[in-house]
């Protein structure tokens, strides 16, 4: 596409940022008092809020609820002036039912649910301004926000989209390289088994670039961990000084 | 809206004490709770307000359009207001949960807002009876803990206040129409006059006294609210009676008067600290969520 060099001879890229660099990284848990938990994620110019209630007793459907382990019930909604076209509907739509799918079966996987028989956890994630790489941001907003719920997982879980551009892997996407026709891969990671809970990609790639844009996306989840970590430790030093006084 | 379960016990509790004005938290009777007011929050807005009352918490979002202008009115512009009742803050408003409460909220926002004795509609006029500006309002509810109104009232505000709508310019171009220009200087821009701007002030009748700022609880044991909207002057520009219980005329006309004197003492420091914010510039730190 002519003018826009998704990334140059020098090896940057459009926001200046080098392939494998991840965007800047801001949260804060514990947003609201009134949710179980929930937390505020900032990945560049990205912004997600998670709120997660539960485990509580199965809403609506009673035959919904399973025997043996907690149902997790997620909704993925985008603020009306979140993108720069304004968005009618905040949710409902196809991609927003679809991201809702993503998150659960994510979750499933890292949530350690059969503790929680016959209930049921609800995760709410709305994306206050869109910049690319949706999916990746909620998952690590939602993570931040199920630990602030004191919900047992067997691991963080991070996401990070990578792209492939002239041969080169590039770590989390902003909103004009998903665009640019870039080769997009969502994946979401449980760090330190390495452990894959979502893998999704909807474009033409070659076989073999496969495991070197997997490979990426792996270090740029593990990269997303440390500082996921480095909120949670931060965030219990404050709220245990706050207690112990 | 989010209910509480509230016992015999406590409605006695709650009736006896501001019949004595004092509330559960301490407050008298026409006192507000804390109230954070951040403007410019979403970077991809035209101007946006971030309001906190209590536990309270709505985002204002706000997106100038170009638009046709309606037809009885050529040379006025409008607002379109959209309230999103987010599950964030129940979740009962899952799904489509939350529809009815935006619906209503949203329907109050229209006749409060969209009128030319409030917002200059004029001058979001661009030529007459052609093109306009369309400012569409959008309201997120983060959390709600009673009071729904005079937050979203002050929030909108204070995200009018930050609005900055880009200059046009009009050029004729080849086949005779007109050709819309929009200025590429980001700093080039219209604000709008907010001094005739509403707050809205919900007084609940609870026991014999009203009450201003309700929280849930408070708001399970009154019978009936007066939502009044008020301008800066202290005149009244809507009314209306929300709830399932009644209410005498007297207690109507009391509730006017206390809701004139409390919303008319709510536009200055509003005002005040909306110019001390934008007098910061530059030098402000943008908290939004991560305060």
């Amino acid at each position: 596409m002519a003018g826009l060099e998704l990334l140059s001879d020098q090896g940057y890229r459009l926001d200046g940022r080098k392939a494998t660099e991840l965007r800047k990284v801001q949260a804060r848990m514990g947003v609201f008092a009134q949710a179980d938990g929930s937390a505020y994620l900032e990945q560049g110019n990205t912004k997600a809020l998670a709120v997660v209630y539960g485990p509580h007793e199965v809403r609506g459907a009673r035959s919904r609820s399973r025997h043996d382990r907690a149902m997790i019930n997620c909704q993925y909604s985008m603020a009306t002036f979140s993108t720069a076209e304004r968005k009618r509907r905040p949710h409902g739509d196809r991609k927003s039912t679809e991201m809702s799918l993503h998150l659960k079966q994510t979750f499933e996987a890292a949530v350690m649910t059969q503790l929680y028989p016959r209930s049921q956890i609800d995760i709410f994630v709305k994306i206050l301004q869109s910049d690319g790489g949706n999916y990746s941001v909620c998952v690590n907003a939602a993570t931040l926000a199920m630990i602030d719920a004191g919900i047992p997982m067997r691991d963080y879980v991070c996401a990070c989209t990578v792209g492939f551009v002239d041969e080169t892997p590039l770590a989390d996407l902003c909103y004009a390289e998903e665009g640019g026709g870039v080769s997009s891969l969502a994946l979401a990671l449980l760090p330190r088994g390495g452990q894959i809970a979502l893998l999704q990609m909807d474009a033409r790639l070659h076989q073999d670039h496969l495991e070197a844009l997997m490979e990426a996306a792996m270090t740029a989840c593990k990269g997303v961990s440390k500082v996921l970590d480095e909120v949670v430790r931060l965030h219990l030093q404050e709220v245990s000084v706050l207690s112990a006084e | 809206m989010a209910t509480v379960q509230v016992s015999e016990a406590e409605k006695v509790y709650i009736l006896h004490g501001i019949r004595d004005d004092l509330r559960v938290d301490g407050r008298g009777c026409e006192d507000y709770r804390h109230m954070e007011i951040e403007t410019d929050v979403v970077s991809n807005t035209d101007g946006s307000a971030k309001v906190t009352l209590g536990h309270t918490a709505v985002l204002v979002g706000i997106k100038a359009d170009i638009g046709k202008p309606r037809p009885g009115v050529p040379n006025e512009g409008y607002l379109e207001f959209f309230v999103d009742c987010s599950a964030n803050a129940t979740p009962e408003f899952e799904g489509r949960g939350g529809e009815e409460l935006g619906t209503e909220l949203s329907n109050t926002l229209y006749k409060v807002f969209n009128n030319k004795h409030s917002v200059d509609l004029k001058s979001l006029c661009i030529s007459a009876g052609e093109h306009c500006w369309v400012l569409y309002v959008d309201v997120l509810l983060l959390q709600c803990d009673g009071n729904l109104y005079d937050a979203i009232s002050v929030a909108i505000k204070a995200a009018l206040f930050n609005t900055k709508i880009p200059k046009v310019h009009i050029s004729a171009d080849e086949e005779g129409g007109k050709e819309i220009e929009l200025s590429d200087d980001p700093y080039d821009c219209m604000r709008l006059d907010v001094e005739n701007v509403p707050c809205i002030v919900t007084l609940c009748k609870v026991g014999h006294r009203h009450v201003v700022d309700v929280t849930l609880q408070e708001k399970a044991c009154s019978v009936a609210s007066l939502i009044i909207s008020v301008t800066h002057t202290g005149t009244v520009t809507c009314t209306r009676k929300v709830g399932g219980g009644s209410l005498d005329p007297e207690s109507i006309f009391e509730m006017t008067e206390a809701g004139k004197r409390v919303g008319k003492a709510l536009h200055a420091p509003l005002m005040k600290l909306l110019q001390q914010e934008e007098s910061l510039g530059k030098t402000r730190q943008k908290v939004g969520f991560l305060g």
